[in-house]
């Protein structure tokens, strides 16, 4: 199964080991006079398809709000979902029990953004490592002991740390811990929920390493959520854009990166600020195609019609408002490669490829 | 060649601990120019956010000791009398910080606070404030103004939070304003339009800016020169041409493979520095990066561990270290 | 604010009435008998039978709790041994009066105990706590945090009788602290409770000059605070208009919280000094098997705290906006 982590193509046939169809998750507001009621609902996730093949890695981008996290959150089942369904390794799990779930639980693992807040501070490192396989009843071969070790050198700390506290680890070494415990039930699918973005410059890079590393020499999957587009294109084979709710964009990285068909993927990618010294961007527009969405995201409570994001595009029409784009193949796109738009960019050609915005060339 | 507008010179910070002396900015200097954005580089920890407060006045004396010089148009900042100091606040001096929801008041509308800081410092009227507000909040673009100058900040998005900040920065018309890592909290596509608006406010007004960060995309669209920080000491200055065409420092190096770029091809990996940042209480002798620099043995072991390496040259682009120029392009290629 | 107000009025009422079953039932649980105290010491058995009539004992438990009930609204007549108008909150036969003149009668003494001593212990309270947080380490801070901690574990009885032992018994240097009406005498009024806002403030100007200061040590760290000092508003002002706010906040917040032990308090300061006030009037009640008047108390008490609490809730989104507009 490792070389499914090459590309989706291979993938395809296999069943896939993660599947959303139709995924939903609506959280109530409640207000009201003398006895509180549900007067409206957060769109967190409102219907999403989405596979993760063995191996692999899915990216998932998007601005805060967009229900990127709670995605994350409902595939590792820390959340109930209010529709669709999640099937995993073929099996429904969308409902599934906690008994139901105990045998999948270890194979789903999560790891978080604060590396400072999810590991408990009066619990030496190995007790939070061993956690896990104590709460599964997991007695790997020479103790569990032995595996805790084993996995604080894995993720390149020093086995003698097992009796020292969090806070006595940095804040990349504290992620690194994070990890092991993930680690600690051999998961075949990790859902990382902004797992470097709280680190330096220096350290992400070190974690993103890792965790590269990882999923090379243990084939495991992982779900890669992130606002940092440039991160998610160097860890992920595949990437999907996420916008109120919605999967905008899905497509393998090289086609997403550099033939955007959404308008939105489009700005998002032209608002990536990047180190390409130039004194002239410095003052004046820079030869790059800058795109700049006005205004902010809309409340998920009540979503636009339509497309959602017609709100700030500038080739929205009357169609965007009153029927809502599905998310196909389009004219043009490579397999795999789904936009949800009416009125989809078109891509210029630059040299033998088609390139959208000249910079990234 | 005049005095430059901002001379820092040899600033020094210190914090007293319980846990011993922290320090957070070493014999730092730099200058900014008007009209020209100065981008400060550095991880948590680097100085970068300790310098600029002390630019302001704004540590607490009593558990910060700091010396050196800080001269904003001629005058001498440090040792200057709190009224000075507070009639400079906000006037020519302006400063916006990374999140705009807690660095707002909730208790006051947005007009209240952009006004209080024009009244504060030009005597102008209540009324004369508002109208300054309203005004302010139309430039930096805030649909409505006159409805939202009403507003609380929780009624604001995060971008237009971050717009009235800006406002707030700009109501006096400073000549200097530090943005203390003003777009880090802030979604990418709201982060390219304040980007944007401070570019452009920029060039109307001439002020000169101090742009802190981390992220060194931010630095490349906006700044005129960079000064990268480690361990509270300046490793490289230079312009943003030099200092991100042709790094110096091995640690400026180690910063730009980090990261990963949209430009570069996909399957470049990524060469973290290793190791981690050092404590302040306990600093390195010598040069503060060498345990956690690739080169040593090319510069000097003995030098580098015992010998701190000096800004040099003095002009232009500069950096600490001792490696030749000759070993950094070697290197570099 | 109209929406809140109603919505909280109604949760009020419910309240109530749940607080009055719960009051009127546990008494019967209790072994006595309130006709025979109705009827004298002297009573003849057909005597009690009548009495035990006349106050509706004979009926059952929850149509007596509805007769009362109605009774506040519609008054009751009590046959040969009185007539209660409404408001009826029942008939003392203790008192030989109807309970709601009695609670009119005491009233005024304990709401002017708990609102002077509340204004004792929020003016000295806040006020050391600001100025021990503006002073963050220094001796003046030091001072405040060892004299909050003593007043703290000084209770009400111990320095109540400390006090009139050697301030009024002894050396005469105060009156004997009695309560007369604020509307014949104010400067009366207040020397005469002075004694008693002190002693029942002491703790609680303990307790907020040590939550004001923590708070304030807080605030002053808040991003907006900085950004103030950053915008160049002078020392005071930052102080004054942005860090107290915040402060103020908490401040409401525990006031609420601490209503109940502020009554509490009166009841105990109340019997050290003597003050014929709504807290000696509901032991009495207790050690008497006064019901009406136990119920009425007990009633009294809740409102003022549902009250009270609607009030701060109120206040609170007058101080944030972010509650007023949510």
């Amino acid at each position: 199964m490792k070389e499914t982590g090459t590309g989706s193509a291979a993938g395809k046939a296999a069943e896939p080991l993660l599947e959303l169809s139709g995924l939903e998750k609506h959280f109530p507001v409640t207000g009201g006079f003398v006895f509180k009621r549900q007067v409206g609902r957060v769109h967190a996730v409102d219907g999403i398809d989405l596979t993760v093949h063995a191996g692999e890695t899915l990216g998932l981008v998007g601005e805060s709000g967009c229900g990127k996290s709670t995605t994350g959150r409902l595939v590792a089942r820390l959340l109930e979902p209010t529709g669709g369904a999640i099937r995993y390794g073929g099996r429904d799990i969308t409902h599934a029990s906690r008994r139901e779930l105990k045998p999948i639980r270890s194979e789903i693992q999560m790891i978080f953004q604060d590396p400072y807040s999810s590991l408990n501070p009066r619990h030496t490192v190995g007790g939070i490592i061993r956690g896990p396989m104590e709460v599964n009843g997991i007695d790997p071969p020479g103790g569990r002991d032995r595996r805790v070790r084993e996995l604080l050198e894995i993720v390149g700390l020093n086995p003698e740390h097992y009796n020292r506290f969090p806070h006595e680890f940095s804040g990349g070494q504290r992620q690194r811990i994070g990890v092991a415990r993930a680690l600690a039930l051999n998961p075949r699918l990790i859902v990382a929920d902004e797992p470097v973005s709280a680190l330096d410059v220096s350290i992400q890079a070190q974690v993103v390493n890792l965790l590269q590393a990882l999923q090379r020499e243990l084939g495991i999957a992982f779900l890669f959520i992130a606002h940092d587009l440039a991160v998610v294109r160097h860890f992920s084979q595949r990437v999907a854009v996420m916008y109120l709710g919605k999967i905008v964009e899905v497509a393998d990285r090289d086609s997403l990166y550099r033939r955007p068909r959404h308008p939105y993927t489009h700005a998002l990618l032209s608002a990536v600020p990047e180190v390409e010294a130039d004194p002239a961007a410095a003052s004046t527009a820079g030869p790059r195609e800058r795109i700049r969405l006005a205004g902010d995201v809309p409340s998920p409570i009540d979503p636009p019609s339509g497309c959602r994001f017609r709100t700030r595009c500038w080739k929205a029409q009357e169609k965007c408002a009153s029927e809502e784009p599905p998310l196909v193949r389009l004219e043009g796109n490579r397999e795999g490669h789904l936009t949800a738009c009416h009125f989809p960019e078109a891509p210029t050609v630059h040299g033998d490829d088609v390139v959208l915005d000249p910079a990234l060339a | 060649m005049s005095t430059p507008f901002l001379s820092v010179r040899d600033l020094t910070v210190d914090f007293h601990t319980e846990d011993g002396v922290v320090h957070a900015v070493d014999g730092l200097s730099f200058d900014v120019e008007k009209g020209t954005t100065l981008g400060i580089v550095g991880e948590s920890g680097s100085g970068k956010s300790v310098t600029n407060l002390a630019v302001l006045g704004l540590h607490n004396p009593e558990t910060a000791k700091i010396s050196g010089e800080i001269r904003l148009d001629g005058e001498e900042l440090i040792g200057a009398s709190r009224s000075t100091m507070e009639r400079l606040r906000g006037n020519k001096v302006a400063m916006i910080f990374q999140d705009p929801l807690t660095s707002l008041s909730p208790y006051h509308t947005i007009g209240r606070q952009i006004g209080e800081v024009f009244r504060r410092h030009t005597g102008a009227s209540r009324a004369a404030s508002r109208d300054r507000a309203i005004e302010m909040l139309t430039r930096v673009g805030i649909p409505q103004p006159k409805v939202r100058v009403d507003d609380y900040p929780h009624q604001f998005s995060g971008g237009m939070r971050q717009r009235a900040m800006i406002a707030m920065a700009l109501v006096c018309d400073p000549d200097l304003l530090i943005a203390d890592e003003p777009t880090t909290a802030l979604d990418v596509t709201v982060q390219a339009q304040i980007l944007d608006l401070l570019r452009d406010l920029q060039e109307q007004t001439g002020t000169a800016i101090i742009m802190i960060t981390h992220d060194l995309g931010v630095v490349a669209g906006t700044a005129h020169e960079v000064l990268v920080m480690y361990a509270g000491r300046a490793v490289e200055r230079g312009t943003v041409r030099e200092v991100l065409r042709e790094p110096r420092h091995p640690y400026t190096w180690g910063l730009l493979t980090s990261m990963p770029r949209l430009s570069a091809p996909v399957d470049v990996p990524l060469l973290p520095v290793r190791g981690t940042p050092p404590s302040l209480v306990n600093v390195p002798p010598g040069c503060p990066f060498h345990p956690r620099c690739d080169y040593t043995d090319l510069a000097g072991p003995e030098l580098c561990r015992s010998e701190r390496p000096e800004l040099s040259p003095h002009r232009g682009h500069g950096d600490a270290c001792y490696l030749t120029l000759a070993q950094k392009r070697e290197i570099v290629r | 604010m109209l929406r809140f107000l109603t919505r909280r009025t109604l949760g009020a009422a419910v309240t109530l009435v749940i607080i009055a079953a719960i009051t009127f039932f546990l008494f019967f649980a209790i072994p006595s008998d309130p006709a025979r105290l109705a009827c004298g010491k002297v009573c003849p058995p057909e005597l009690l039978e009548q009495a035990r009539h006349n106050l509706g004992l004979d009926q059952p438990l929850f149509a007596q709790f509805t007769a009362w009930l109605t009774g506040i609204f519609a008054g009751r007549d009590y046959g040969g041994l009185g007539y209660c108008p409404a408001p009826c909150l029942g008939y003392s036969f203790v008192n030989q009066a109807p309970v709601f003149e009695t609670i009119l009668d005491r009233l005024p003494v304990t709401i002017s105990l708990t609102i002077g001593a509340a204004a004792v212990f929020l003016v000295f309270g806040v006020a050391t706590g600001i100025i021990a947080a503006l002073n963050q380490g220094r001796p003046l801070d030091k001072i405040a945090s060892v004299s909050s901690l003593i007043g703290f574990s000084l209770q009400i009885y111990f320095v109540g009788t400390l006090a009139l032992y050697f301030l009024v018994y002894k050396n005469q240097i105060l009156a004997r602290p009695q309560y007369l009406p604020f509307t014949e005498d104010p400067l009366a009024w207040a020397s005469g409770l002075a004694l008693p806002w002190v002693v029942l403030s002491i703790i609680f100007t303990a307790n907020y000059t040590r939550m004001t200061r923590s708070t304030m040590v807080e605030q002053l760290g808040e991003d907006y605070v900085r950004t103030a000092r950053a915008k160049g508003m002078k020392g005071r002002s930052v102080v004054m208009r942005f860090a107290l706010r915040g402060t103020l906040t908490t401040v409401v917040t525990i006031f609420g919280v601490d209503l109940g032990a502020l009554i509490g308090g009166a009841i105990i300061t109340e019997t050290t000094f003597g003050l014929q006030g709504l807290g000696r009037l509901s032991i009495n009640a207790v050690t008497d098997s006064d019901l009406p008047v136990l119920m009425a108390t007990v009633l009294v008490a809740a409102g003022a705290i549902i009250v009270f609490n609607i009030v701060v809730d109120a206040l609170y989104a007058f101080i944030d906006p972010r509650v007023r507009l949510s």
